[in-house]
């Protein structure tokens, strides 16, 4: 009984992903598998970005380079060495973790502001060096041969293959998130949140701990980045690092709930099922850009904490379960 | 000795808050620093606890060198210290604050065993039915107990105090008082307390350490510093001085 | 490779001009920046809605491309009020993240509107000022008066800020808002004037802009981009540093392509905004505190 309430909120976690997992494989259908993958991309990025964003409060604006150069990465290795999807998928974590120490020791010591800003500015060189770099295709990247398919059983067995490597991935993310939010290193990050300069005299090792919270939350994102071109059989440098992705999965983030383990779950699965609805409706689906905006906006304003942070703050029962 | 400084100076640009201080400083004893606002007692406390680098001079903590260290590093060394404006991690609890100071202090202790530091200093300080709720909700004198309360789970050898008394009322500063002294006598701590409460701080003190626009002007016993005529000049040249200190 | 001398200096004049209304735009992020340290996410749409008011009032009205820039910068500035108040002044003492994210969803909001409004295809101002011949530099007439109307502006700003009233108070806001608060200054009303200063400059930015190249709603979105990078160069909050950022960024521009291939030069930009961000973050002329 008291292990289940200790473990309660990750219990719930858990069980809230288990059925959006199982939706698809239960149903069978292509259509229901491809939305959920998409809310799945949606929770593992959400996720892993939390690590940095809610649990260190660094806003990271360009968080998808580690999506963009780890899928190039991983790319590079599947279509052009012909190495398999599981090399390249640890190929493409391990260089956007790389990058992201490389990253960490020097633009994370830069704070508010100028932090976001300096991330914007690595995704946007990134994105114009991949541009210029032939070896990856330069403008018009790079794409799978057909045949590369067939050692995963054929295209349509590779996309069920896809699909559960990612609710793998997204599973592994979400452990991660919960093991950080209540270890010691996690409450390094939330104290460093809270306040930098007292965190340090209490003996909080900012650089460094600030450092691996970056480098936790970009391998994730790196792996997807190959998994997800590997599924789209392409990759090019505009998709890879588009900078409206790295603040969707802010928006996302938010709107679940910055700092819990459940809130991006919550989030992406909101977020990604509206923009859904937003696209089919036949009122809003040519102003469905704007809509998302004016709810982003009176979320921003009305609930900063999020579905969950709000939750917790009204219903302290729930206190326990909602982490 | 348990600190030893020698001729520390800090300059900013064109200012210079802090020059030649030297002093040396046994265990357990209570050494209390005060002077004038802006003499740069806060900029002491900055330089011993690698919060600022020293532009000149030598810091050394326990035998070793720790001049211009990170404040983390001193901090695992075994010091602690208060905020003069107090800085609660807001949105964690007050007992997830104390097991931060527990956690990564001297004693390096991993969550349980912080937990349970956290539980007896929060009793020790009288925030312990406070526990649960959040840091950023407490009233100032309980914040200031808070800081208190995070630097003692630290387990450090020494604490700098940076007025832990200012904006209580005069119950608080009694509490506050007795559980200063509580901390020497029964936690074997050495403490450095910067203060204006002067009736206090000559009560609490072993010796001062008079600070006047960033120069050191005195030192010595109580009764020795509130007597000599420089401090009383620092303080606006009060005559009966003396007698308000040490009768408050 | 053979680099012709003329045609070097033809880029860079070309790159200069250009970088003048660069600079205008900077200024507007820069100036939101330094007087209520937001970040405006906005600051694309809002130069790309200055081109589209540009060519309406100049399409619809036959309006002088010139004097419907002051429309349009009216138009800048009260819309930046209205965004100020709607958006920006309940999060204007949270973290950075609630400004940020405010001012996206304004982008999102334009860009919204305005593909549903404008289509994606591209608009074109139809105007022309000839241009003029030195030497073997050929100078575009739009690009000489955009160059001649930054200057302006520039100046306007800095009378504004020095010498009147409101300008004191938006420089006391900036220095300290609490101080300015106690003595009385209406912060909350001097905060929305300097955040439609700010959108007023990336409206005109936006104008001027039409009046060289076709566009889409989303073609603010690069000069956002440069912005930034300008803004870091020049100092965040330094309106004239923005100018001499903005010339730097034009002229380098104009130069780089010489000597390697235009595609290159993002890379080198944002690698010197990052650059600039770790080694000199107060900017290349030192922002004012």
């Amino acid at each position: 009984m008291s292990t289940v309430r200790k473990y309660l909120g990750l219990i719930v976690t858990i069980g809230v992903l288990l059925m959006l997992v199982a939706w698809p494989a239960i149903t069978g259908k292509d259509i229901t598998r491809e939305t959920t993958f998409t809310i799945l991309l949606s929770v593992a990025l959400a996720s892993s970005l939390n690590i940095l964003l809610g649990y260190t409060g660094y806003v990271s604006f360009g968080h998808v380079v580690f999506f963009g150069l780890g899928g190039y990465v991983g790319f590079y290795l599947m279509s052009a060495q012909g190495m398999s999807l599981w090399i390249s998928m640890l190929a493409g974590g391990v260089s956007a973790g790389v990058l992201a120490f490389l990253l960490g020791k020097a633009i994370l010591r830069l704070r508010g502001g100028y932090f976001a800003l300096a991330t914007i500015g690595i995704n946007e060189a990134m994105r114009a060096f991949i541009n210029n770099f032939e070896p990856f295709g330069g403008p018009t990247g790079m794409t799978l041969n057909f045949s590369v398919y067939r050692d995963y059983g054929g295209a349509g067995q590779a996309l069920w293959l896809s699909y559960y490597v990612l609710a793998a991935l997204t599973f592994i993310v979400l452990i991660v998130s919960y093991l950080v939010r209540t270890s010691k290193f996690g409450l390094g990050l939330l104290a460093i949140r809270e306040d930098e300069d007292a965190a340090e005299v209490m003996g909080v090792n900012a650089p460094n701990v600030k450092t691996w919270a970056y480098v936790l939350s970009a391998i994730i994102p790196g792996m997807l980045g190959v998994l997800f071109f590997f599924k789209n059989g392409s990759i090019e440098p505009a998709p890879a690092f588009r900078l409206h992705f790295s603040i969707e999965m802010i928006v996302m983030v938010m709107l679940g709930g910055q700092g819990t383990v459940l809130g991006p779950i919550l989030g992406a699965y909101g977020y990604q099922s509206l923009r859904g609805f937003l696209l089919t409706s036949p009122i809003f689906k040519d102003i469905q850009l704007a809509v998302a905006g004016v709810l982003l906006l009176v979320i921003v304003l009305f609930v900063p904490a999020g579905v969950v942070g709000w939750l917790r703050q009204r219903v302290p029962v729930l206190r326990r379960a909602l982490q | 000795m348990i600190l030893q400084v020698e001729g520390v100076g800090k300059r900013f640009g064109g200012l210079q808050a802090l020059s030649d201080v030297t002093f040396d400083l046994p265990e357990g004893q209570i050494l209390g620093l005060i002077g004038p606002n802006g003499a740069g007692k806060t900029t002491l406390f900055n330089c011993i606890s690698g919060v600022y680098e020293p532009t000149d001079g030598r810091v050394t903590f326990r035998g070793e060198d720790v001049t211009g260290s990170k404040p983390y590093l001193m901090a695992r060394r075994g010091m602690a210290r208060t905020h003069q404006i107090v800085r609660p991690l807001n949105e964690l609890s007050v007992r997830e604050n104390v097991i931060v100071g527990a956690c990564f202090g001297r004693e390096n202790h991993r969550l349980p065993a912080a937990g349970d530091i956290a539980d007896e200093v929060l009793e020790f300080v009288r925030l312990a039915d406070r526990s649960d709720q959040l840091a950023g909700s407490l009233n100032v004198g309980q914040k200031k107990r808070l800081e208190m309360a995070r630097a003692l789970a630290a387990r450090p050898y020494l604490l700098l105090l940076d007025e832990v008394l200012a904006g209580l009322n005069p119950s608080e500063i009694v509490m506050m008082v007795e559980i200063v002294k509580r901390i020497r006598t029964e936690r074997n701590v050495t403490i450095i307390m910067i203060e204006h409460v002067m009736h206090a701080v000559m009560n609490v003190s072993d010796r001062l350490l008079v600070l006047d626009y960033g120069r050191q002007i005195a030192e010595g016993t109580p009764e020795e510093v509130a007597n000599n005529e420089k401090v009383i000049e620092a303080y606006l040249g009060d005559p009966k001085l003396a007698e308000r200190l040490m009768t408050g | 490779m053979q680099i012709s001398f003329d045609l070097i200096i033809a880029s860079l004049i070309d790159g200069l001009l250009l970088g003048f209304v660069y600079g205008i735009a900077a200024m507007g992020l820069t100036l939101i920046w330094g007087v209520m340290n937001v970040i405006n996410l906005a600051h694309g749409p809002i130069i790309a809605l200055g081109m589209f008011s540009l060519y309406f009032i100049f399409d619809l009205f036959g309006l002088n491309p010139y004097v419907a820039l002051l429309l349009v910068a009216i138009l800048g500035l009260l819309l930046g009020v209205l965004i100020y108040f709607v958006a920006v002044h309940r999060v204007i003492d949270a973290p950075h993240l609630s400004t940020l994210l405010a001012t996206f969803s304004i982008n999102m909001i334009i860009i919204g509107l305005g593909t549903a409004a404008f289509s994606a295809s591209p608009r074109n101002v139809d105007f022309s000022l000839g241009s003029l011949s030195l030497g073997p530099v050929t100078l575009l007439g739009t690009r000489l008066v955009a160059a001649v109307l930054a200057v302006a502006v520039t100046g306007g700003l800095y009378l504004f800020l020095y010498r009147t009233r409101p300008g004191r108070y938006i420089r006391a806001v900036a220095n300290n808002r609490d101080a300015a608060e106690l003595m009385g200054v209406p912060s909350a009303q001097i905060l929305a004037l300097s955040f439609g200063l700010g959108t007023m400059l990336a409206a005109i930015a936006g104008g001027l802009i039409a009046t060289f190249f076709p566009f889409t709603i989303l073609a603010g979105g690069v000069y956002e981009l440069k912005s930034f990078v300008i803004g870091v160069l020049g100092g965040l909050g330094n309106p004239v540093g923005a100018l001499l950022g903005g010339l730097i960024l034009g002229m380098l521009e104009g130069i780089i392509p010489a000597f390697m291939p235009t595609t290159w030069v993002p890379v080198l930009e944002f690698l010197l905004f990052v650059l600039i961000l770790l080694v000199r973050p107060q900017g290349l002329f030192g922002a004012r505190k």
